[in-house]
């Protein structure tokens, strides 16, 4: 196939699109190793979705290069076709159809053996807990049943890639966790797995990871490895008067960022502050406020935080 | 070789696919037998050009019985019905002007000098104008040999002797029934793959669709191919239900009507095939089916004498598949005539599809955007 396993899965490099004025994706390079889960977490309208798209051949980049599991896109996309599954954000089987009858379109449409097909249909059904919907509409099935359906329907036909555009984000928590499980089982069979999300505990499950903005890539890595070297103190503050020590705090030219998580702050301050705890009890006991001060291991949010402050609306 | 099965089984799975989707939406497949045996009663009972019994009213100035037997044989030829006498034509006009008849007698008092003398009409008609149709038939009553009893002279050499080929007794179902077949899939065949190809667009069908190894070609011949059979099932709907209620007579050969029945369902799925290229939604597609309807009726000679027409109309016509249809189907049903004979109107519509499925082919791509 001219596929060498040396290569990843998609290289792409200064991957460019344009709506009109808009650019939607700006000079992205990456590289997607296989066998692992990759994945993109980013705000909405940060480019996550248009990449995918231009990964499958959906839309055709203004400029810049792709390859996809050896295959130039979009030139050779036809060809990756039956190599890759996607998986819509939006539910994009038949409402009016059953499970049954999807599924088996599916097989069809990639004409799958007929044996094999109905073999697959039954493994799937049984993995995805479908059984007993098999015949079922689909438009009559709850959020997380018909994302299980979108699931088996994409991995129908076992393709060496799987790229998912935010699948669970109609979906309840436990139904989140069911499928995340999912996901390492076909991991654990080779498949290499591309999958955007904005939820932060989900982003921390990836193997690798991509941060997003504006259509840019702000930070790429292992998300452990991207908590261990963000360039930032972050340091915890808990206090009875969260309001005074928040103003308190803003006056530090040194401090990136604040949050508040219930009597907590969560501050990030610059790496050039060489004690940042010092710092920053300094500045509070000199505006009377009370506090314990801890420094604390970056989490995915605040690389989330410092990768997006960079940004020349996010530092407003 | 194993392409081709693949390519045929995929073309079947989409087939089969939109078939299911018709079968279990109760109201599209109730809609196309409704729509074809509803248009064909309400067109079949109501379009009559054979114009009878217009509502009219006289004053007669001259009261004598030739009169008397002038406005009696108006009344025999059933073309008008007099429900009102006027005391003068100044009320005759206003019955007109309100609508009361369609068509008033005027009968001057020097009737009787007029009929003797014979060089000046011997009494006039008003008719009301504007409603299509009615002029005609009341100019055919001007026509009419009642001279023959007001004046004494013979009547005048006919110059000509009309004989109504292919429908003697003039009735309208059989000049409307067989056109009928093609104004009935325009309305639906258009309408139908338009939003069966757009809706798959609107609830995001088409994003996973072009993601599976699916060619453009084999989803639009799997999504348009039932809808061939929906529409040879509506052919045979009109044409039986033409046959059986109206006595339409079917003077050519049936499979050669079928023939070109396919062919012009081939060119409406065409057409709905480009309206869905360009439609995003289904609103949009359903406005530009409709756009497509109404030219196709009033242009396509179904209702109106396509060679009264004027020249840029008749040119517009050209573009419309229901104009080249309609000879094709009043030529084999009403006059025998082959498809050889019809081999120009074949041609014209062969040309159509070729053109719209080539336009459909190079808007649809199997990209977003």
């Amino acid at each position: 196939m001219g596929t060498t396993q040396a290569e990843p899965a998609i290289v792409a490099r200064d991957l460019t699109k344009r709506f009109g004025k808009v650019v939607a994706v700006d000079h992205v390079s990456l590289e997607i190793p296989r066998a692992q889960i990759y994945g993109f977490l980013g705000p909405n309208g940060s480019g996550k979705s248009t990449t995918i798209r231009m990964f499958c051949g959906l839309l055709n980049p203004a400029s810049g290069a792709i390859r996809v599991l050896g295959h130039d896109v979009p030139r050779e996309s036809e060809a990756l076709r039956s190599k890759i599954g996607y998986m819509t954000q939006r539910f994009s089987l038949w409402d009016d159809l059953t499970v049954l009858e999807n599924l088996h379109f599916i097989a069809n449409v990639f004409t799958l053996q007929r044996s094999h097909a109905q073999r697959r249909i039954e493994s799937t059904l049984e993995e995805y807990r479908l059984r007993e919907l098999a015949n079922r509409l689909a438009g009559a099935m709850s959020g997380g049943q018909r994302q299980r359906l979108a699931l088996a329907a994409a991995t129908l036909h076992e393709p060496e890639m799987l790229m998912l555009d935010e699948p669970t984000s109609a979906v309840d928590p436990q139904s989140r966790r069911d499928f995340w499980e999912s996901l390492f089982a076909l991991v654990a069979r080779g498949t290499t797995i591309l999958v955007s999300t904005h939820y932060m505990d989900e982003a921390e499950r990836c193997h690798r990871l991509a941060i997003l903005s504006q259509g840019r890539v702000v930070a790429e890595g292992e998300p452990e490895h991207l908590m261990d070297e963000l360039p930032l103190h972050v340091v915890e503050i808990k206090t009875g008067d969260v309001e005074k020590a928040r103003r308190a705090l803003q006056q530090l030219p040194a401090v990136r960022s604040l949050a508040q998580l219930g009597m907590k702050l969560h501050v990030l301050v610059d790496r050039q502050v060489a004690d940042a705890r010092s710092a920053v009890r300094a500045a509070l006991s000199k505006a009377g406020v009370a506090a314990e001060v801890a420094e604390t291991r970056a989490s995915l949010e605040d690389v989330f935080v410092a990768a997006t402050l960079g940004e020349p609306e996010a530092a407003t | 070789m194993n392409a081709l099965v693949n390519s045929f089984r995929r073309i079947q799975a989409v087939a089969s696919k939109e078939v299911r989707q018709l079968r279990r939406d109760r109201l599209t497949g109730g809609m196309i037998v409704g729509i074809p045996l509803f248009q064909i009663l309400i067109f079949g009972y109501g379009i009559n050009f054979d114009v009878r019994n217009l509502r009219a009213g006289y004053v007669d100035y001259a009261h004598t019985s030739a009169s008397r037997a002038l406005i009696g044989d108006l009344q025999a030829s059933q073309v008008v019905q007099f429900v009102a006498q006027a005391s003068g034509p100044h009320e005759l006009r206003q019955m007109l002007a309100a609508g009361k008849i369609s068509a008033g007698v005027y009968i001057p008092p020097d009737f009787e000098r007029r009929r003797i003398e014979g060089d000046r009409p011997i009494a006039q008609l008003f008719v009301d104008g504007t409603e299509p149709g009615v002029e005609g038939a009341l100019r055919g009553l001007a026509n009419l040999p009642l001279r023959l009893r007001a004046a004494d002279t013979t009547s005048p050499p006919r110059t000509l002797e009309v004989l109504t080929e292919y429908n003697p007794e003039h009735r309208t179902a059989v000049q409307i029934v067989p056109a009928l077949i093609g104004v009935i899939l325009t309305m639906t065949m258009v309408i139908f793959t338009a939003i069966a190809l757009v809706r798959e667009r609107e609830r995001g069908n088409l994003e996973l669709l072009i993601t599976t190894p699916v060619r453009s070609a084999e989803l639009m011949i799997g999504k348009l191919a039932p809808y061939v059979i929906v529409g040879l099932i509506q052919t045979t709907i009109v044409l039986a239900t033409g046959v059986f209620l109206f006595d339409v007579p079917i003077n050519g050969s049936v499979w050669q009507l079928y023939i070109g029945a396919s062919l012009f369902i081939a060119a409406t799925l065409s057409l709905g095939l480009l309206i869905s290229t360009v439609a995003r939604t289904q609103f949009q597609a359903m406005q530009l089916g409709f756009f497509t309807m109404l030219p196709s009726i009033l242009l396509s000679g179904f209702l109106f004498p396509f060679d009264g027409m004027p020249k840029a109309a008749q040119w517009l016509a050209q573009a419309l598949p229901l104009t080249h249809f309609n000879q094709i189907v009043r030529g084999i049903v009403l006059r025998g005539a082959d498809l050889i004979e019809l081999r120009q109107p074949i041609l014209k519509l062969t040309a159509f599809l070729v053109v719209a499925v080539s336009l459909a082919a190079l808007r649809f791509r199997k990209r977003l955007g």
